[in-house]
């Protein structure tokens, strides 16, 4: 009856969602879109139309894709990516298309978590450009995530020597803080950062997230509170840094806080979903069900485009809010096939445990003795996994 | 120099993948004969990109100024889009426009009729809409046609597609259901113990009907009953006009084949095993119910595929009683089958103990860790 009520349910929101209507006033707002008078806008306006003169103008072309993926994460709008990966168009399709153009094809094909071939661009403009700083780091990062550290070593070890130290460092102990030596890496690039006040600020966010997250890790919520603040401090609107502060706030239990943080931060299916996590946490439930009822829509349209780059986010959907373990567990394992993360970790833990299915961990369990994660909260899932079994 | 080579450095390194998905627009074509009833949802944003809709550059665009650009929005729309039967291009003629709001902003909505030379068994559709300018847009297709859905997804690598009409999807919908009916009691152990526990003394029955004849007699009828029961429930359940948590029903199974095998050491239901077959075969539906969930009903063929669920169902079923009957029959008066009725039950009561054991204890966790 449960299942019957619950379709029902869907398919009247999805029938709400499908009636188009007639707008009755013609004054009437519908959508708010970027002003062409914008001088960013309009500065891209310009050079796309000079490459619509010269479309095979590869430096005005390279220069259009990089403004548009940098408006992309400035503005946290996927669409800019397009509109870069269209700039590109005459050597998209290439096999070997020039290393300039090459090393952003990468960017944009990680950036939908098409990590391999992804890694086969970033390889080919290594082998041209053997110093090309930016490949080794986007090669880094790519190998850090799917959990290849010795590769990302080799790679960051390459950064050192042609950046600075806070680059380098910051690379390095990214991995060293998920490969057993998550205390030296945190105190290397804490006195790094300390000797590095000139570095640029998109930098210092960047390291000093990292070492938030490092320290909330091993369960310091004092540390980890005073750098979350001062990185925020430095550049309060970056979605990365909020999602993560969100999270270390969720954790201790300060919901208020969350709702305060991420006011008018809807747009972000990240931060929408931890704005729910934290209406959940304070009890607050009739806001709590439209926010619901918008994430499930937003999965569902993602979803439709066969998108799966949200799968670590729509776990944790299924399985806090939605309470859903079997269905949080199949995503956290699809997930984990693309990605290995602290969250990643965290996430499928939770699932597991919930589910409790200890057989199901075993991958992320072997994962984490293998490579001696240090994680306060991914500890207390396995130790709960394991009584769970006894 | 350095700074500037830094700044760019960082923000190719990892992208915020935590925004909004990227553009989609969403074309619904509902086919009947050689005419197309047409519905397509594109983001205001991306035609306000793409042909420019704010006139006064306020970066809000109000239902006037979109109005006032409806022809455009349909000419260029329709410039993208090319639907052909066989026999030829359809014609597309524009209808009203419409706003709808999807979860990534206002859509606006643009209706239209198509004409085709010919009723339509194949569609060719070719898909170009924004390729230009975001070769990440995807143009997600949802075509219904004689109660049928298919979908289908457009993008630069895949703008033309050819869409089947005709009705060997829907054989092969069916047979593909069929299929999974006789693989779900080949390998659903539990159903297949409990059909044998109770047929097993079919071929041991008193004076008058101790033959080949009495036997099948007996034997149809524990099936049919079986049959009955389980369907019946498989369908209520398949439909959602019924339901049981699903541990409820997967340790009544695990019950019902401990009772079967009991039933051959120690008489329980006598005279009785039809009825038997059919009061169990009420929960076992249940079971078959879950799987055939699992698997997804397609809307517009509900009833075809519970009904090809079944006869898969049956049909395995129907297999297994084929061999065992025969075999049961010559083997009846031997030292092995009075072991079987005997050791062999005890051994399915015992291993239908462990699965009870192990379902109900799922429950029980369950609820203690609530």
């Amino acid at each position: 009856m449960h299942q019957f009520v619950l379709a029902l349910a869907c398919c009247i929101t999805a029938a709400a969602q499908a009636a188009p209507y007639i707008p009755t006033n013609g004054q009437q707002v519908v959508e708010t879109v970027p002003r062409r008078g914008d001088p960013v806008q309009q500065e891209l306006r310009r050079l796309r139309s000079e490459l619509h003169a010269s479309p095979n103008d590869i430096t005005l072309a390279t220069t259009i894709a990089r403004r548009y993926i940098a408006l992309a994460r400035s503005e946290t709008d996927p669409r800019y990516l397009g509109y870069a990966q269209a700039a590109l168009a005459p050597w998209w399709s290439q096999t070997a298309p020039p290393p300039a153009v090459r090393l952003l094809r990468a960017t944009l094909l990680q950036s939908t978590h098409q990590f391999t071939p992804a890694l086969a661009d970033l390889k080919a403009v290594l082998e041209a450009e053997p110093r090309n700083v930016q490949a080794w780091l986007t090669q880094a990062t790519v190998q850090t995530v799917q959990g290849d550290y010795t590769g990302a070593t080799a790679s960051c070890a390459r950064v050192s020597s042609l950046s600075i130290e806070l680059v380098a460092i910051t690379c390095i102990a990214n991995i060293g803080t998920v490969t057993g030596k998550a205390e030296r890496s945190e105190q290397l690039l804490d006195l790094t950062t300390e000797r590095s006040p000139n570095a640029p600020v998109e930098l210092q966010v960047w390291a000093t997230t990292l070492l938030a997250e490092m320290a909330q890790r091993r369960g310091d919520s004092a540390t980890a509170e005073t750098r979350y603040r001062r990185a925020l401090s430095l550049h309060p609107r970056d979605s990365y840094l909020q999602g993560a502060y969100a999270d270390f706030l969720l954790e201790q239990g300060r919901a208020a806080e969350v709702l305060t943080l991420l006011r008018d931060q809807s747009r972000i299916d990240a931060l929408l979903l931890r704005r729910a996590l934290a209406l959940q946490q304070a009890g607050q439930s009739s806001a709590l069900q439209a926010d619901i009822k918008e994430l499930a829509a937003r999965f569902d349209a993602a979803a439709q485009r066969g998108d799966t780059v949200h799968q670590r986010e729509q776990a944790r959907f299924e399985l806090l809010l939605r309470h859903d373990a079997n269905a949080a567990l199949a995503l956290a394992r699809k997930n984990w096939a693309v990605q290995k993360e602290p969250a990643d970790i965290r996430i499928y833990l939770e699932a597991a445990a919930q589910a409790r299915d200890t057989a199901a961990a075993k991958p992320v369990l072997d994962w984490v003795n293998q490579h001696h994660t240090e994680d306060a909260m991914a500890a207390r899932l396995i130790r709960q996994l394991k009584v769970g079994t006894s | 120099m350095k700074r500037l080579l830094l700044l760019l450095l960082l923000c190719c390194v990892m992208l915020p993948a935590q925004a909004h998905k990227p553009s989609d627009s969403y074309l619904s074509l509902d086919v009947q004969g050689e005419r197309i009833t047409g519905q397509w949802d594109i983001a205001l944003r991306d035609l306000d990109y793409a042909i420019g809709l704010d006139q006064d550059d306020d970066g809000q665009l109000t239902w006037r100024e979109i109005q006032a650009r409806r022809a455009a929005i349909a000419a260029y729309a329709l410039e993208h889009l090319q639907i052909a039967a066989d026999a030829g291009p359809c014609r597309i003629i524009p209808g009203q426009q419409l706003i709808d709001d999807h979860t990534d902003g206002a859509y606006s909505v643009l209706r239209f009729q198509a004409v085709c030379p010919a009723p339509l068994t194949t569609l060719d559709i070719r898909y170009h809409l924004f390729a230009d300018l975001d070769p990440q847009h995807k143009g997600l297709l949802r075509m219904t046609h004689d109660g049928l859905t298919s979908t289908a997804i457009f993008e630069p690598a895949h703008a033309q597609q050819r869409l089947r009409l005709a009705a060997p999807d829907q054989l092969q919908q069916f047979s593909a259901y069929v299929k999974d009916g006789v693989w779900h009691i080949w390998i659903g152990y539990d159903h297949i113990l409990f059909l044998l526990s109770l047929l097993l003394p079919a071929v041991m029955l008193a004076a008058p009907a101790d033959n080949l004849r009495g036997a099948f007699i007996d034997v149809l009828k524990v099936v049919t009953a079986f049959t009955l029961a389980h369907s019946l429930t498989l369908t209520l359940a398949s439909l959602s006009l019924i339901s049981l948590p699903s541990r409820l029903v997967e340790s009544a199974i695990a019950a019902s084949v401990i009772l079967a095998a009991v039933n051959n050491l120690y008489p329980l239901f006598r005279g009785r095993r039809p009825w038997a077959a059919f009061g169990f075969g009420l929960i076992h539906g249940f079971g078959f119910a879950s799987v055939l969930i699992d698997l997804g009903l397609p809307k517009g063929a509900l009833l075809a595929s519970l009904f090809g669920f079944n006869l898969g169902v049956e049909i395995g079923q129907l297999c297994i009683v084929a061999a065992f009957l025969p075999l049961a029959f010559w083997l009846r008066h031997t030292w092995f089958y009075r072991r079987l009725m005997t050791a062999g039950s005890t051994l399915i009561a015992l291993v239908a103990v462990v699965w009870f054991v192990e379902r109900a204890f799922d429950v029980q966790a369950q609820w203690i860790g609530l």
